[in-house]
């Protein structure tokens, strides 16, 4: 198992290479210039150039792709084009808003969405099924943005119970960073609920129809226990696969939250840099993002041995 | 007798009543967009220049009529013969962190600011030289007058003249500076600095206001708050409902759909505060066809109406814009009407189709950028190419973002081979107000803003503007420079927009005239 863990580990590296190489080239090739974005309106071409050579960019690829690489080997991702702030620094002041966002949908998401699947299987074809059903559409189908508008305009605008936007650290205090995380956990948590409730009903569904379900019914065992103990259990595989892949749905979702509710977060990092060409950013934070999810899949794929005790690295 | 009772509920309110002190001493500003770099030298961005008129004072600051008052100058005296400024600075004035401003420091801020900026580059090709005569006093040597420095040291809009440490204005013009110890009424916290998101203001305890009444850049700049915090807000519905529940005071941009629902709250007040606005432009390529060819340019007048663009651009109401709009910012000592009637006359389709049908127009590709990230330029594009289609042209309008649109601007080839035609944008309106800073009038070719317009003949009257003594002789060149405006047509003035801002009642004395600005101001 360690040496499994070591494995995967490494294997991350050539994932992290192939990474930075793709976003690096496509940020070389895709059009816009952040020295004219800096040099602004007034500037004439040499102004531009002067620009551009200030900040290295006028020298050729490899050069560039070489000390970027190097630095990052150093542990240094660079320097921000425009706030000339270092790239770790920046990232630094974002991670806690986006990781308490993604968590807490997380939390939120799994706790809502495994029993509403259990249920949905449980009774299947029944009104409380198609209900389920219908939300699982629903969640699929409106965008984050409009789900965020209205629970803003109802629990902050209207009724006051919560705050419009905003974050607040959480060593400023559990609820205070609660209160600014519910909204926005609800608006992203929508479609991954309704991710994991479809899966976790399809699974269900299959699973019930099993030889053994059939016979734990036999012998008198209870609902709750054959629902959560036998059937989850061995469900679970492809359930928490999907919380896995769902990430990604978190990461990109996250960047239209932290806009609509103005949390300083990483997602809205990312979109700020793309619209300024600030490139040393741009690689910084894909690259962050890319490794996470890679941790991710490594955690849930180390998930599995506990929910079958089948498979063995 | 003093019970238990009073003494515990007095125990239980006092954390609630130093919070609203706190509050009530902290001023919460949505501004336009972010804060992304903080050198007012090195960055052309407004939200960078208003962010250094919060750290940096100016020599002269303009007041409401737009004419340079002394604000860090004590006083000034220019020779007989023009050439020689002699500037006295106001005793007691202090950096940031404690030092005092000297005449060193002034030079060498001057000198980094003449290495950016449009009215800058005009006194670094006319310096002869600049000499401390005292901590306190300095000279500006010229090689020929120019009646116009006070103004220009005092300008407004981006890049402002930001006074700053001797060893801060050393660093290259090109390069952005890291120490961040201004001159102005406020502090700025670097360590509380989250781009994108927040910039923390602290109120300078040693700072001198000028005893004159606040007059718009000009007089005294009273500070009465403690902390000013600047919340970035990139979503306009949030910014609305961060206002309408009192998480917010005042928002620089609020945007005109929303603007009924913030004004059904009696709790916010909203007006016009930048009255300068900014000026509408609608620019061509002047290297490549169609519209190297001035009749093609012309045809374009007869059927411009600004009216339809400024709705699109800033909504129905007429307040939040004014037509017509000449080739300077409208409310401004230039503005006039010299051969207005180009654009005021009965607007006309047919005439515009005719004059284009003369002009020689072969149907060439109109390659229109639009960045449509950028609402207001993206609805003065979209109206621009309907109406460039309805006159004949052949007209493809390239939605594309700032960054990409800005960049291939730079681009003088032909459509096809990654170059533009036209483009909208719009100019902030205190550039636009005078010919020095008023970059679609130049007519200075390669040399100059993206459209390379050449003419001798605005860009003698340019220096002829430089040179000008008095208010009526400027006025006689902008009039001139107006009506070469028509016939040469190096842009078409869209209008002027006079975008609102929003803010909550508690808050009184705002400061009216250009960008927002945080001295004055008081919250109830």
């Amino acid at each position: 198992m360690f040496a499994y863990i070591i494995r995967r580990i490494l294997a991350t590296i050539p994932v992290m290479a192939v990474v930075a190489l793709f976003v690096f080239s496509l940020l070389y090739i895709a059009p816009g210039d952040p020295a004219a974005v800096i040099a602004g309106d007034q500037a004439t071409p040499a102004d531009v150039e002067r620009i551009r050579q200030s900040l290295g960019l006028d020298r050729p690829y490899l050069v560039r792709f070489g000390e970027w690489v190097w630095n990052i080997l150093n542990g240094d991702m660079g320097v921000s084009i425009f706030t000339n702030l270092p790239v770790t620094t920046m990232i630094k002041q974002r991670v806690e808003p986006t990781l308490s966002l993604m968590v807490l949908t997380l939390i939120l998401a799994v706790s809502i969405a495994v029993p509403m699947g259990v249920v949905a299987a449980w009774k299947h074809g029944t009104w409380i099924d198609r209900c389920v059903m219908g939300f699982a559409v629903l969640g699929f189908s409106v965008p984050v943005f409009v789900v965020g508008y209205v629970l803003a305009y109802i629990f902050a605008l209207e009724l006051d119970w919560l705050p419009v936007q905003g974050y607040t650290a959480f060593k400023e205090g559990f609820f205070p960073w609660l209160e600014n995380l519910v909204l926005p956990a609800i608006a992203l948590g929508g479609v991954y609920i309704a991710l994991i409730a479809r899966i976790t009903r399809a699974t269900m569904l299959e699973v019930l129809q099993q030889d053994y379900i059939r016979t734990a019914r036999a012998k008198g065992v209870g609902q709750r226990s054959i629902l959560f103990l036998h059937a989850l259990k061995n469900a679970a595989v492809p359930i928490v696969t999907v919380i896995g892949i769902g990430m990604a749905l978190l990461i990109g979702g996250a960047v239209v939250t932290e806009s609509v509710f103005a949390i300083p977060g990483l997602g809205r990092l990312t979109v700020d840099a793309i619209l300024r060409r600030d490139y040393p950013v741009i690689q910084g934070v894909v690259l962050l993002f890319s490794f996470v999810y890679v941790l991710v899949n490594l955690l849930i794929d180390l998930l599995y041995t506990l929910f079958d005790p089948r498979i063995r690295y | 007798m003093i019970t238990r009772r009073p003494l515990l509920l007095a125990a239980l309110a006092a954390p609630s009543l130093a919070r609203a002190q706190t509050a009530q001493r902290t001023l919460r500003f949505i501004p336009q967009g972010n804060l992304a770099n903080i050198d007012p030298v090195w960055s052309t961005t407004v939200i960078a220049r208003n962010h250094g008129l919060m750290i940096y004072d100016q020599l002269f600051g303009l007041g409401a009529d737009f004419q340079p008052r002394h604000q860090m100058a004590q006083g000034h005296e220019v020779s007989a013969d023009g050439l020689t400024w002699r500037i006295s600075l106001r005793p007691g004035l202090k950096f940031h962190d404690g030092a005092p401003v000297r005449s060193a420091d002034c030079i060498a801020s001057i000198l980094r600011w003449s290495k950016r900026d449009v009215l800058g580059l005009r006194l670094n090709a006319l310096l002869e030289e600049a000499r401390a005569e005292s901590d306190t006093t300095f000279t500006l040597r010229l090689k020929r007058p120019w009646p116009g420095l006070a103004w220009a040291l005092g300008k407004p809009s981006a890049n402002i003249c930001a006074i700053m440490p001797e060893r801060v204005a050393r660093t290259d013009p090109f390069k952005q500076i890291e120490d961040y110890t201004g001159s102005g009424p406020f502090i700025f916290r670097p360590a509380q600095w989250v781009p994108g998101s927040l910039a923390v203001y602290e109120r300078f305890a040693d700072y001198i206001p000028r005893q004159e009444p606040s007059d718009f850049l000009a007089g005294g700049k009273p500070v009465n708050f403690d902390r000013v915090e600047w919340r970035v807000m990139p979503d306009p519905a949030t910014a609305a409902g961060a206002l309408l529940n009192n998480e917010a005071d005042w928002w620089e941009t609020p945007l005109p759909d929303l603007l009924p629902r913030l004004r059904r709250n009696r709790e916010i007040e909203i007006d016009v505060i930048n009255t300068a606005g900014n000026l509408g432009v609608l620019r061509f390529n002047h290297l490549q066809a169609p519209f190297d060819n001035p009749a093609v340019r012309r045809a374009l007048l007869p059927a411009v109406d600004q009216r339809a663009f400024m709705q699109a651009a800033y909504g129905e109401d007429p307040a939040l814009w004014r037509i017509p709009a000449g080739a300077f910012t409208p409310g401004t000592p230039l503005a006039n009407d010299a051969g207005l009637e180009v654009l005021t006359s009965p607007r006309s389709i047919e005439a515009a189709q005719k004059a284009l049908r003369e002009s020689g127009y072969a149907g060439q590709k109109v390659a229109m950028m639009t960045p449509t990230d950028l609402a207001n330029i993206n609805a003065l594009s979209e109206v621009a190419a309907d109406l460039m289609r309805r006159i004949g042209f052949n007209v493809e309008l390239q939605a594309t973002d700032w960054g990409t649109a800005i960049q291939r601007r730079a681009n003088r080839n032909l459509p096809d081979q990654g170059g533009w035609s036209a483009f909208c944008t719009t100019w902030e309106g205190l550039d636009t107000s005078v010919p020095g800073s008023h970059q679609p009038l130049r007519g200075n070719g390669l040399e100059g803003w993206a459209g390379w317009s050449t003419s001798p003949a605005r860009e003698a009257l340019r220096e002829d503007w430089f040179n000008a003594t008095t208010l009526a002789e400027e006025r006689g060149i902008a009039e001139r420079l107006q009506r070469l405006t028509w016939q040469e047509a190096p842009f078409v003035p869209l209008g002027q927009g006079r975008p609102p801002q929003a803010w909550r009642r508690s808050l009184s004395g705002l400061v009216k005239g250009g960008p927002a600005l945080f001295w004055n101001l008081r919250k109830a």
